[in-house]
Formats: structure tokens, C-alpha cells, sequence
């Protein structure tokens, strides 16, 4: 069992190397690092100044050797004028070190954001932080909701309730976010005016009104296909012998859905509710910008629109280990509560 | 100027009629098929259902939209009319007294025929990408689960690789403007395109090794038509200059494609792991069989009930990931007419006109259902057997 978590985890951390490297190449190609240099100077800078700038920086270095920076195997370097020879930051606004030292992801420092001019950590972790608060109240709502529907559909099947939930969690998961995002606003924020269509106020406070839509349309999408798993669990537990012999007991139908049946169906959508969080990723993307809420998405769009290289670093770091870190929870999960499967 | 508007029953029968078309081939090939239902095996058993009946119309819909988008549109999608800015369904426009059935956008273009030619686009992209990415997870997931090991766990450790990556950060990275300027899309261009060559040319070297006549008609066949669309796609160099495909076009195309074919992989992967081990395989193998004939001619066509049920609901993921791109701006032109742009487009401005939103919100969303409600009844249909 250790020896498998640690190969998973070995897995993992070549996995995040692999695909960071992967990310610091395409943001770090010429026409990025051009957007970048445009974006951080003045208006109608000449292409000189604009190499100048980049060269200033540091940002024409060797490509591994600023990987390497950025890991912390190598040392960050300050600027140094070719005048006089004196040190000065590298970036004013970050606090960044006036001599040698090492400081990548391994010592904790996730580098200076462009964009917002501030570090990475004083941007990401507010920004995932917010993002969390938004992803509880989803989970929330999801799971009882999708449970529910799932366990009654597939407790008899082909029965009136079966097809009715059925064809509606098949309507959602043809849903995608920003289609649902958009008619719930028109619904409920245009017609009936019950709540607001925008989440920005939610970062001060989270109320009924200004955080009810994103959950929703956050949820929704996730609440189809959990249920069709819980529903396809449940079905086929239903068949089993240990059902049928709890049934001839003399066991109310109640009764052996919710002490016999529920126990052991509920396994499998535990899976899916933990691979759900990849998905989840890309829908907060798109419901924080719908809904203009301050939380992780947010943040990830505005360093991909200003290719600010720190910041995507750190966020797709982020993400890459929330979805790697799920996977590896639902395969330990399932196992833990599926006495059958063990661990090779 | 005021404008004149038709009545919302009026809209209605507008739509109705403008779609004529569509109608006539649909009530031609619905008919056809549930006459002939009997016959058509797999397709003809959808027709026992409701819900394949559902589906199967729904896609069809779309699929005669798109293909006679320029007789169902009154209006041409990216002309702008200043008197119709804003117009609320039912408008008539004063100049030519065409109808903008759906109303008017910001810029002033007809929604309806927006809405039409948009499912041009995704009828194109949606089911192209999917069959692209069909080619490249078959082609590297059936040595993967035959052969095991190293190759096995190389391919496994890529696949996860991209999965791992959420898939919004992967289209900010690969779908910017600025990567046009480098080499990437078109090798990765270069890349998958090569997959359905190496297919079919395996697929037929396979199956007609001791049959020379058959075998160099089909190899040439492949490698000529395969050559002409691989040259038009990759390098914009057809000859005959029908196959074109814009820059941008092609980069939305090469990342969807690489999205979606590690989700193939991973499915055709398991289910040749499942049915390396049965019988006709192992009889086979004593027969001297060579791996790549088992693999192509053995277990895949024993695959092909999941693998189209798979194909099915990628072609809806597909289309969203369209939307999603569209939604976010990446790749499209601004004034492209596919449903993401205009949701992208209508969603900002809901707070004060509602109209331009609705109709590609649900023309999307039902494009979708009907794949789903198709993935599943022919799910269905296959567990009956």
C-alpha cells in the first residue's frame, strides 16, 4: 500500500515536471514574450527598446537555465547596469532579491506577476482561497442533489420517476456552463429579477443573491452525470442476490434500499464525484468570468490574456496538482471502501 | 425611424416556413428509414425507440441546417443593417421587408441567420475533429493494450499527461494569435494528420498482403487521396485549390483534436485489454496471424459498439469545446457567426436586451441533447444484443 502511494506520488511529480516544462516553452515563445514586452512598456516603443527590455529582464537567458530559476536548482539573478556595475531588483514591485539566491517553486517562492504587479502568492492563494468558497457551496449542492436523483431513478427500473429523471440528467449534461450560465441569468436575473447576475460583490460577502447563479450553473452540469453513475450503480446493485434475499426476508422495500442497497452503490460515484474536479476546473473558468467573480478561473484568464508567465506557471501548477492529487484520492477511496479491490 | 414588427404567432409560422427545406428533407429521409428500418441494421434498431427517434431527428435537423444554411437564412450573417441594431424579434427591415425573425444583435446583424450559418461551423469542426481524434487514440491505443509493457506505459504516461491538463489552459496556450507565427499548429498539423494515412495504408497492407491486385489499387487509393487532403490541410498547397482551410481554423482544429484523442486512447486501450483474451483472438495468434492484422481486423471491428456510442458524445463534447472557445474568444474571428461568439457577444449585454442570447444558447444545447439522446438509445440497442 505505501510502496504504491509512493510510486503514484513519484508519478505525479514527474507528471507536474513534464507538464510545467511544457508550459514555460509556449509561454515562453517569441511572439508571447513580444506580447509580454509590449504589454510592460510604454506605447509605441521601438523593437529595440522592446529587446532591450526583455534583455534587461532576463527573459533572454538560456531557456533551462530560467526553468531551472524558476524550479529554484538555479540561481535568480539580479539586474546589473553594464555602466556601473551595480546590482538593483529585478522587478521593483516583487521584492525580488539584489544578489545571487535561490529562490524557485522548491523554496516556496512562486515569482512576480506582471500583470497585477505584486507576487504570485499574494494574487494565487486569496484567488483559490475565494475559488474554494465557491466550490464548497457547488459540492454542496451537487452531491445530495445528483445522490438523490440517482438513487431514486435507479431504485426501480424503467419505472415513470426512472425515465423522467433519466431524460433530465441526460437535458444537463447537454448543458454546457455558459449556455445554462446564460438562461438562468435571463430567468432569474432579467425576468424575475430574484438574483443578481453578477457575483462581484460575493468577494465581500457571500449572500443568497449574488451567489446563488454561479452555484447553480456551476452545479447543474455536474448534477446530470453524477446521477446517471448513481443511477447505473444502483441498477445493477438492485439485481443482486443479497437484495433479492433481503426482499424475501420480509425487509420493506424502504428499508433494503436504504440499509442494503445504498452502501454499496454509493462506491462508484464516489469515483466520479473526485474525477469531477478536472471538469469542475474548466467550469470555474468560465463561471467566474460569466459572473465576474474574483476567484482562481478569474485570475488564470487574465494571466493567459497577458501571457503574465509567473502567475500561468503558478496557476497551471495549481490545477495540474488538484487534478492529479483527485485522481489519486479516488483510486485510494475506492479502494478503501470497496473491500474487494485491493491495492497492487 | 420606427420600426415595424410581425406578431410573435407570425414569428413562429416565419420560422416554420423559412426551414422548409430542412422539413422536406427530413420528412424524406425519416420516412425512408422507418420504412426500411428492418433493414438498415444498427441505424434501422434507433427507430424502435422514442428516444432514438428524438435523437436521430434532432442531429438530422441540424445536419440539413447546416448543409442548406444559405436557403433557410433570409439574411446575409455578417451584413449589418444600422436601422436594425438592437431590433426585437419580429422586425422588418425596411429596406429589402425581409424579417429579422429573431431580431437584431449590437452590430446589427439578423440573429436568425446568424444562428443557421453558425451550425455550418460546427457541423464541419465538431465531426471532423472527433474523426481525427478517432484515428490517432485507435492508432496508438490498440498496440498499447495488445503488446503491454513499455510501450504500454509510455503511451499511458502521455495520455495522462494532456489529461491532466485542464482543458481551458490548454486552448489559452495553443490557441493564441501569437502562435500562428510559429512552426507548432502546423506540425502538430503535420503530426495527427499523418495518423488516417498510416491507418488505412496498415489497415489494407494487413488484410490484402497475398492479394497484389486489390492490395496496390487501395494502398494508391489511401496514399492519393490522403496525400491531396494532407497537402491542402497541412501545407495549404492543393493543386486543385479545393481544399482550404484557414490558418486559425487550423489551429482551433489541432488543439480540439489534441483534447480529445487521449480520452480515445484510453478507451480503446481498455476494451483491448478485454478482448485480447477471448477466443478468436488466441485462434488467430495459432493461425500465425501478424499482430497488426489481430489488432485491425480481430479485435477492433468487436469494438466498435462503445467505440461508437464514444464517438457519439464526443462529437457533442466537441461541440462544446467549440463553444467554449468561442465563448472565451480563442481562435475564431470576432465576427464569426458559430453559437459560442454569439453567446460570448449576447451574454455581455443581458442586462439590457435578452433576445440575442436565447437562440444559439439553445441551438447549441439541443445540438448537443440529440447527440446524447443518440449515444444512448444506441447504447441501449447494443446491450440488447
Amino acid at each position: 500500500m505505501l510502496s504504491f502511494v509512493a510510486r503514484r506520488l513519484g508519478t505525479m511529480a514527474l507528471t507536474m515536471l513534464c507538464l510545467t516544462l511544457v508550459v514555460f516553452f509556449l509561454v515562453n515563445l517569441e511572439p508571447n514574450l513580444k506580447k509580454l514586452a509590449i504589454s510592460q512598456t510604454e506605447m509605441h516603443t521601438s523593437a529595440e527598446q522592446l529587446e532591450s527590455w526583455l534583455v534587461k529582464h532576463g527573459y533572454r537567458q538560456n531557456f533551462f537555465v530560467r526553468y531551472g530559476q524558476w524550479l529554484g536548482i538555479m540561481p535568480k539573478e539580479p539586474i546589473i547596469d553594464p555602466a556601473t556595475g551595480k546590482a538593483s531588483q529585478r522587478f521593483t514591485f516583487c521584492n525580488d532579491p539584489v544578489e545571487k539566491t535561490y529562490a524557485g517553486i522548491l523554496q516556496g517562492d512562486f515569482g512576480c506577476s506582471t500583470k497585477f504587479k505584486a507576487t504570485v502568492s499574494s494574487k494565487l492563494f486569496p484567488a483559490l482561497g475565494a475559488t474554494g468558497i465557491l466550490m464548497f457551496w457547488v459540492l454542496a449542492t451537487m452531491v445530495p442533489i445528483s445522490l438523490v436523483i440517482g438513487i431514486l431513478a435507479g431504485m426501480r427500473e424503467g419505472s415513470r420517476t426512472d425515465r423522467t429523471l433519466s431524460a433530465a440528467s441526460i437535458a444537463t449534461t447537454a448543458t454546457p456552463e455558459y449556455v445554462s450560465g446564460v438562461i438562468f441569468t435571463v430567468i432569474f436575473a432579467s425576468w424575475l429579477g430574484w438574483l443578481n447576475g453578477s457575483a462581484a460583490s460575493a468577494s465581500q460577502g457571500v449572500t443568497f443573491y449574488n451567489f446563488t447563479l454561479p452555484v447553480m450553473t456551476l452545479a447543474i452540469y455536474g448534477i446530470g452525470y453524477i446521477a446517471r453513475m448513481t443511477r447505473a450503480s444502483m441498477v445493477e446493485v438492485m439485481t443482486q442476490q443479497y437484495i433479492r434475499t433481503a426482499r424475501l426476508k420480509g425487509l420493506s422495500f424502504g428499508g433494503v434500499v436504504v440499509k442494503h442497497a445504498l452502501r454499496n452503490a454509493l462506491i462508484a460515484p464516489f469515483t466520479v464525484i473526485m474525477l469531477q474536479f478536472p471538469w469542475l476546473l474548466t467550469g470555474v473558468v468560465i463561471v467566474e468570468v460569466m459572473f465576474r467573480y474574483q476567484g482562481f478561473g478569474y485570475t488564470l484568464v487574465e494571466a493567459a490574456g497577458n501571457n503574465d508567465i509567473d502567475l500561468l506557471l503558478g496557476c497551471s501548477l495549481v490545477s495540474v496538482f488538484i487534478v492529479l492529487i483527485t485522481q489519486l484520492i479516488s483510486d485510494l477511496g475506492y479502494a478503501y471502501l470497496n473491500p474487494r479491490i485491493r491495492v497492487q | 425611424m420606427q420600426l415595424e414588427f410581425i406578431s410573435g404567432f407570425q414569428i413562429f409560422l416565419g420560422v416554420l416556413a423559412r426551414f422548409w427545406p430542412v422539413w422536406a428533407a427530413l420528412a424524406v429521409v425519416l420516412g425512408a428509414s422507418f420504412i426500411y428500418r428492418k433493414r438498415l441494421g444498427l441505424y434501422g434498431q434507433l427507430f424502435d425507440s422514442g428516444v432514438g427517434i428524438a435523437g436521430v431527428t434532432i442531429c438530422l435537423f441540424w445536419l440539413f441546417t447546416a448543409i442548406f444554411a444559405s436557403t433557410v437564412a433570409p439574411f446575409d450573417p455578417l451584413a449589418q443593417i444600422p436601422a436594425m441594431k438592437d431590433a426585437l424579434p419580429g422586425a422588418i427591415e425596411p429596406a429589402s421587408h425581409g424579417v429579422y425573425l429573431f431580431g437584431g444583435d449590437k452590430l446589427a446583424r439578423d440573429i436568425f441567420s446568424r444562428m443557421v450559418y453558425g451550425s455550418q461551423i460546427v457541423l464541419i469542426i465538431a465531426p471532423a475533429a472527433t474523426g481525427f481524434a478517432l484515428m490517432v487514440g485507435v492508432t496508438l491505443g490498440l498496440p498499447a493494450g495488445y503488446y503491454g509493457g513499455k510501450i504500454d506505459t509510455l503511451l499511458s504516461f502521455l495520455a495522462n499527461l494532456v489529461l491532466a491538463f485542464p482543458v481551458i489552459l490548454l486552448f489559452y496556450l495553443l490557441v493564441t494569435p501569437g502562435i500562428m507565427d510559429t512552426p507548432i499548429p502546423y506540425a502538430m498539423a503535420g503530426l495527427f494528420f499523418l495518423f488516417p494515412i498510416v491507418f488505412f495504408c496498415v489497415l489494407f497492407w494487413t488484410r490484402f498482403k497475398t492479394r497484389p491486385e486489390r492490395l496496390y489499387v487501395l494502398l494508391g487509393l489511401t496514399l492519393v487521396i490522403g496525400g491531396w487532403v494532407y497537402a491542402g490541410l497541412v501545407f495549404d498547397a492543393d493543386p486543385l485549390k479545393i481544399i482550404h482551410i484557414d490558418p486559425n481554423q487550423l489551429n482551433i482544429f489541432v488543439a480540439v483534436v489534441f483534447a480529445s484523442s487521449p480520452g480515445v486512447f484510453r478507451i480503446v486501450r481498455g476494451l483491448v485489454m478485454d478482448i485480447k483474451t477471448r477466443d478468436y483472438v488466441a485462434a488467430a495468434q495459432t493461425r500465425g496471424e501478424s499482430p497488426w492484422y489481430i489488432m485491425l481486423w480481430e479485435i477492433l471491428p468487436n469494438a466498435r459498439g462503445p467505440l461508437i456510442v464514444d464517438a457519439c458524445l464526443r462529437i457533442g463534447y466537441t461541440t462544446i469545446l467549440l463553444g467554449t472557445l468561442g465563448y472565451f474568444g480563442l481562435g475564431l474571428a470576432p465576427e464569426s457567426p458559430d453559437w459560442g461568439t454569439a453567446i460570448k457577444d449576447a451574454s455581455r449585454l443581458l442586462r439590457s436586451f435578452v433576445h440575442p442570447a436565447l437562440p444559439p444558447t439553445i441551438a447549441l444545447m439541443s445540438f448537443v441533447l440529440g447527440l446524447n439522446l443518440l449515444a444512448d438509445s444506441l447504447r441501449e440497442q447494443s446491450l440488447k444484443d
